[in-house]
């Protein structure tokens, strides 16, 4: 028997299903997006409590301003050096993405990833960090590669899968891992990676180092299990961890309130877990460093993880296998009020004398010609399904640390 | 001969329960890299008592509790193990291992491979397993077919307290991901199925010396836990005990291979065995389909086709969920293994 106080007849319930605002020939409505004026949020001490972050993941941690000057209290004290080596990298990253994708539509490989918008956010937090952090990333932060100087031909190998292949043809096109660099193994399985950064922070903390640990997710896999146990394990145990969402707002085809972002923010839930979060503009690479320079400076501290959201936009098709004017505007990436974080960037230093057009174009000219000279090399050591890739014999290795009985016979079957 | 038959002098009795902790205790000893944790491991010492009294001799860097997060603790697993500790991580009960399955497969068993052994995961899952305790749905399973599936995965279950520490230090040592699975049912004494018998502990066991300090019990070797000329019964985990049992019951003069390693296995000792008796028997409390028996059984196909004079029977629990009121209909007993015995004699 139900209480008199509840009524009898109800309307009929309905499911609440998040659409974007716009779909193909429409004009998205940006207006979701909470955004600050540039200057405009605190900068908290770095041993601030998860609450008293709470009011700042609701609003965005922006330096420049619609003038490209550095305002506010997260501008101060940034290298030139450290911004003229951003940029340098932001610029080399979308070169190599551009060639990787005539690349793929050449068919010299079968699948490729590209960053375009995006490219601050790694690039930004790669210069945060001492390199021998270990960061976890996802697909699409190759950013880190660019910015440490990783050698194009060998990333190009990888890509190509070919003889030279650090990879020795295992992995998809993409799936770079450089111990070396501090570039952990990418996976396909979304947000593994993301508790993986949790455990390998709490085994420096184990061990006395002094080493931190960054990890990787975007708005859509953040729906994942992973993502609640990473954030609970850095929670529990402080880990020395730096926790990034880069919601670049698209999942492939699906908006990211579909991944839960309706009416909340991914840096929201930080708080939740008792992790001090932040919500910053990714597209402004100065508050990428000051922010990321901020969460490694808790963790080396032991004051433990930081949860930062980046707001970005996936100004290009989620993968080589993707079309996205089948599900979003086209031109949606020029209208995203965010911009472009080169463009920005350039803008910025151009108004300090940092920079100017001329010289934009001439290193973009030279970053072009140096990315066709290391394909050029690459190339030299094979392309996909030529010949020239790695030896049979090799799929059998590293399954295991010495090649057991079964698969020795099965090598032997194959005739390798 | 099997660990346990082979060492009764010398050495401390202990269950496997203390067999376990002792292993972790010379590892945690033995290595600043490995570490513990996991449900309850901690202050509390396992639910169990498996890590009784390690946090207060080790600390709390080295053995500590975990959130109830089984992917969590994988994932964490692993990524320590990335960094370069050596993690001894416990799930539960390895009914409950199924939130981690993502981690275990697709990461750690695959971590050396993808990124061309420049990443590993030298780590160890223990987890208890098994029925006979009527332990109903979620406490009884026996999930090793799921990892001997997925390449790159160890998966190794001890039958007995020496092997059992034997074996784990030898899995904590070895630098491949291992599914380590703890027959629950074995913890306290050996089981041979007669539920309505009383049980044997550890204590009353003749056999049940283990050595104080290190030794390893190499995987990969199976253990010749009864010999016999008449047929092979090959299994694993509890079900050695019940091989055991029907055998001498039956009065039949079966060889009981404990196979220790499930994989990679000890295929010489299997197709030596087989090829002796001519007739064989996998047993194992797993349910049939698609069960790792069937494995089991395309290699005797496979290596002894020519040395076989009768089909090779399958004794498996019954393809349904682990019931609990009806657990010794549903457990294979020594009776329905020697009602196989007998039927591949006949032949």
């Amino acid at each position: 028997m139900s209480s008199p106080q509840i009524p009898a007849t109800s309307e009929p319930l309905h499911l609440h299903v998040p659409e974007p605002s716009a779909r193909p020939g429409q004009a998205t409505d940006f207006s979701y997006l909470k955004l600050s004026p540039a200057g405009a949020v605190d900068k908290p001490p770095v041993d601030v409590s998860a609450s008293q972050t709470a009011p700042l993941t609701g609003q965005l941690i922006r330096v420049l301003d619609d003038n490209g000057d550095a305002v506010g209290p997260w501008a101060a004290d940034i290298d030139d050096a450290v911004l003229l080596r951003a940029m340098h990298a932001m610029l080399k990253t979308r070169a190599y993405d551009a060639r990787m994708l005539i690349a793929q539509r050449q068919k010299k490989t079968s699948f490729y990833i590209q960053c375009l918008g995006e490219e601050a956010i790694a690039v930004g937090q790669t210069l945060a960090l001492r390199d021998d952090d270990m960061q976890f990333p996802t697909y699409r932060q190759q950013g880190i590669l660019v910015t440490k100087e990783v050698s194009l031909v060998d990333m190009i190998c990888q890509v190509l899968s070919n003889a030279a292949d650090p990879l020795k043809g295992r992995q998809l096109p993409i799936m770079y891992s450089y111990k070396d660099y501090g570039f952990f193994s990418i996976s396909g399985n979304l947000t593994t990676q993301y508790i993986q950064a949790v455990g390998w922070a709490m085994a420096s903390a184990i061990k006395g180092d002094t080493r931190i640990a960054t990890a990787w997710v975007g708005d859509g896999a953040t729906a994942e299990g992973d993502f609640h146990a990473a954030l609970t394990f850095a929670h529990v145990y402080r880990a020395p961890v730096v926790l990034n969402v880069v919601n670049n707002q698209w999942a492939i085809s699906t908006f990211q309130a579909i991944a839960g972002g309706e009416n909340t923010t991914f840096a929201a839930r930080g708080v939740g877990y008792g992790i001090p979060s932040l919500r910053v503009d990714g597209n402004d690479l100065l508050a990428v460093y000051a922010a990321s320079r901020w969460a490694a400076e808790r963790a080396r501290s032991n004051l433990g993880p930081t949860l930062i959201e980046w707001v970005t936009y996936r100004a290009g098709p989620h993968s080589t296998s993707d079309d996205p004017s089948k599900y979003r505007p086209a031109d949606d990436a020029q209208h995203f009020p965010l911009g472009d974080p080169i463009d920005r960037l350039k803008q910025h230093l151009i108004k300090r004398g940092l920079w100017s057009e001329q010289q934009h174009d001439e290193v973009r000219t030279e970053l072009d010609a140096e990315v066709l000279r290391a394909l050029k090399e690459a190339e030299t050591h094979g392309l996909l399904g030529s010949d020239n890739r790695p030896g049979a014999a090799l799929m059998f290795e590293d399954v295991y640390k010495d090649m057991p009985e079964h698969l020795r016979r099965q090598r032997q079957q194959l005739g390798v | 001969m099997s660990g346990i038959e082979q060492n009764n002098t010398g050495g401390t009795p202990m269950t496997m329960i203390q067999a376990l902790r002792s292993a972790m205790d010379v590892m945690l000893e033995r290595d600043d890299n490995v570490v513990v944790f996991g449900q309850d491991v901690g202050y509390f010492g396992g639910v169990f008592r498996c890590t009784d009294g390690l946090q207060t001799k080790y600390g709390k860097q080295r053995v500590f509790d975990a959130p109830i997060s089984e992917n969590g603790i994988a994932g964490a697993a692993i990524g320590m193990a990335a960094y370069g500790l050596r993690p001894v991580a416990e799930i539960q009960f390895a009914d409950y291992i199924y939130p981690a399955y993502d981690q275990i497969v697709s990461e750690a068993a695959r971590m050396r491979y993808r990124s061309g052994g420049s990443f590993t995961s030298s780590l160890v899952f223990r987890t208890p397993c098994g029925g006979g305790i009527y332990g109903g749905q979620t406490h009884s399973q026996s999930p090793e077919a799921i990892f001997a599936h997925a390449t790159g995965l160890r998966t190794v279950m001890p039958s007995n307290p020496y092997d059992a520490k034997g074996l784990l230090i030898a899995s904590i040592e070895n630098d491949d991901p291992v599914i380590f699975l703890e027959p629950k049912r074995l913890y306290n004494g050996p089981f041979d199925g007669h539920h309505d018998r009383p049980v044997t502990a550890w204590s009353k066991y003749p056999n049940n010396r283990v050595p104080e300090g290190y030794y390893n019990v190499p995987l990969d070797k199976a253990a010749i836990a009864r010999e016999g000329k008449a047929l092979t019964i090959i299994t694993y985990g509890t079900t050695v005990w019940v091989a055991k049992a029907a055998a001498e019951d039956a009065g039949i003069d079966a060889e009981v291979i404990d196979l220790r390693s499930l994989w990679p296995l000890d295929l010489d000792a299997i197709v030596n065995s087989v090829k002796k008796t001519g007739r064989c028997i996998v047993l194992h409390e797993a349910t049939r389909t698609c069960g790792f028996g069937a494995e089991l059984v395309a290699l005797v196909q496979e290596h002894c086709f020519y040395h076989l004079q009768a089909p090779v029977e399958r004794v498996t629990g019954w393809d349904t969920p682990y019931p609990h009121a009806q657990e010794w209909d549903y457990f294979p007993g020594p009776s329905r293994v020697i009602d196989a015995m007998q039927r591949v004699l006949e032949d």
